[in-house]
């Protein structure tokens, strides 16, 4: 972790607290000019958890993912207000914003293949990051490759554009070169949208097992996806935070609010 | 199922007299070309010797060869390269890249624009008043470079920028979400992409620079020299200049004599611009594509 990440230490009482919460939102609003996208949504998340977000579109779903590792900054029209804490410290008043950034992987729904090879995708971010050792390369791009289900199908072929992969490859590759960043946070929006049920498959499995490393937040349309990976899940609905519980609890009568109930059902959305 | 309606009739004529409409105004665009390129062929070919290429002009430019003017013109070109790269392409990094939506920008892009409409003769008066006379560089390759620089600045600047602006912005914010700086996006990202469309730029600017006779007239080409530039702060005789010289001031040229300097300077220009072609057949090469 580098020094400017840490949380301030004159907080002893603040630390504790902290100790398990990886991202912590207060009262977190998302505009994009005079349209509100979000509006006041407080949670917590916690370390290693797969934390999972439903909802139908416009909920505000994506420009909350957005909002946590500032892309904000890319958008003029967009404008976030509250605050976001990342291991306990507000990111909205970090100055290294590429620290932050370098810590959380993105997987958006439309897969980003890099017009460069299959290899230097996924070594890009460690070569930012300063890597130059072949060998050490070669390691992390076959370990990123592997765990996102690609490797068998492109490692003899390392050197051709990645641009040229099939939609479902692309999005793998988005993926590989997501964990190539050794990811703190992982957070990935309606990621298997253009993946095939099988492969998608395969990546769930996956990410069972990534949650040993960190925390992964998971957006999608897939009710049963959340179901099946999410330990706790939030519904956002309209730019509003219905709930967030226990994800077994929300197909459960335990769900507070009838609108889950709804959505979950499938009686709206 | 699947019988001709009068309106698929309709629809279908139409079509093969638009394309054919079309093919026709495309042919007619290459025909001046044809023309131009034939005529200079079966005229001026005889005129071209390695003698003709290789020797100066002698008995007051009626006979001998181009050589001066050849090498004046590759020096004008080079110099002018050496200029017009590193601003162009840096101002359009910054214009792409950089900018904001703000009055800077906006004046920024007025200013080029502008630029590039300014007549290439009100180019030459700037680069004689600007570089001859107020820096003292007198009429030397470099007073000529930079006037020609200046002047074909706009286009390195627009066909760079636009080949920037093509790179998709998914890549950029791609590239951003990995805590990359603007700078390691462009360079990684950016850039390597945007290569093809910047050289095209290049050939253009490469082929106007050639072939302009105002701007250097009175800021570093002579009518005739018998030395050879040594260096650039050396007068030179150039190609376009030469060409108007052989073809209107002088009495007594064979008829012949001006169409293989034409020749030979449009020659040149295609040779410049193969050499930036296979230049950016190498890069793709280089990067495995």
């Amino acid at each position: 972790m580098v020094a400017g990440m840490q949380p301030p230490a004159n907080e002893p009482g603040a630390q504790v607290e902290a100790a398990n919460i990886k991202l912590a939102v207060r009262d977190l609003s998302i505009s994009y000019g005079r349209d509100t996208a979000l509006g006041n949504v407080s949670l917590e998340i916690r370390e290693h958890e797969i934390f999972g977000i439903i909802g139908p579109a416009n909920a505000g779903k994506t420009s909350f993912l957005k909002s946590l590792n500032r892309m904000d900054m890319f958008n003029s029209d967009m404008h976030v207000k509250g605050e976001v804490l990342f291991n306990g410290l507000n990111i909205r008043k970090l100055r290294n914003i590429y620290a932050l950034r370098s810590r959380i992987g993105v997987v958006f729904p439309l897969p980003v293949g890099l017009p460069m090879t299959i290899y230097d995708n996924v070594a890009l971010a460690p070569r930012l990051s300063g890597m130059k050792n072949k060998a050490d390369l070669d390691v992390i791009v076959e370990r990123c490759l592997t765990r996102a289900a690609l490797w068998d199908e492109v490692k003899d072929r390392l050197n051709s554009l990645g641009s040229l992969l099939s939609g479902g490859q692309q999005q793998r590759l988005t993926i590989a070169r997501a964990l190539s960043q050794e990811p703190e946070l992982l957070m990935l929006d309606e990621f298997s949208i253009a993946v095939d049920p099988v492969t998608t498959m395969r990546i769930e499995d996956v990410l069972k097992e990534l949650k040993a490393e960190m925390t992964i937040i998971l957006v999608t349309n897939l009710v049963q996806q959340a179901r099946r990976l999410a330990d706790r899940t939030a519904f956002f609905l309209a730019g509003e935070c219905v709930e967030i519980g226990e994800t077994e609890d929300l197909f459960t009568d335990k769900v507070k609010d009838q609108r889950t109930n709804d959505y979950i059902e499938g009686r709206f959305g | 199922m699947f019988e001709t309606s009068t309106l698929n009739a309709r629809n279908q004529q139409v079509q093969r007299l638009v394309r054919i409409l079309f093919l026709m105004m495309t042919l007619f665009l290459i025909v001046p070309v044809l023309i131009i390129l034939g005529t200079l062929v079966v005229k001026g070919s005889s005129v071209i010797s390695i003698d003709f290429l290789f020797t100066s002009p002698t008995e007051g430019m009626t006979a001998g060869g181009i050589f001066p003017a050849l090498l004046g013109t590759v020096f004008l070109v080079a110099v002018d390269l050496v200029i017009a790269i590193p601003i162009g392409i840096s101002a359009a990094i910054y214009l792409s890249e950089y900018a904001g939506n703000n009055w800077l920008t906006r004046v920024i892009n007025l200013a080029i624009i502008n630029l590039a409409g300014v007549p290439s003769i009100v180019h030459a008066l700037f680069g004689l008043g600007a570089f001859v006379l107020f820096f003292g560089f007198g009429t030397s390759i470099l007073a000529a470079s930079l006037t020609l620089a200046i002047m074909t600045l706009p286009l390195v600047i627009v066909a760079s920028k636009e080949s920037m602006q093509a790179v998709p912005q998914a890549f950029r914010e791609a590239s951003w979400n990995m805590g990359a700086t603007r700078w390691q996006t462009i360079r990684r990202v950016v850039l390597p992409n945007a290569i093809p469309g910047i050289l095209t730029g290049l050939i253009l600017e490469i082929s106007r620079t050639a072939g302009e006779t105002a701007p250097i007239m009175f800021t570093g080409a002579v009518f005739f020299t018998p030395f050879l530039p040594q260096g650039i702060f050396d007068q030179t005789m150039a190609m376009p200049l030469h060409l108007f010289v052989v073809a209107t001031q002088v009495p007594g040229v064979p008829e012949d004599l001006p169409y293989g300097v034409a020749l030979m300077l449009i020659a040149l220009v295609l040779f410049m611009n193969a050499l930036s072609i296979a230049f950016r057949a190498w890069l793709r090469g280089k990067k495995k594509w």
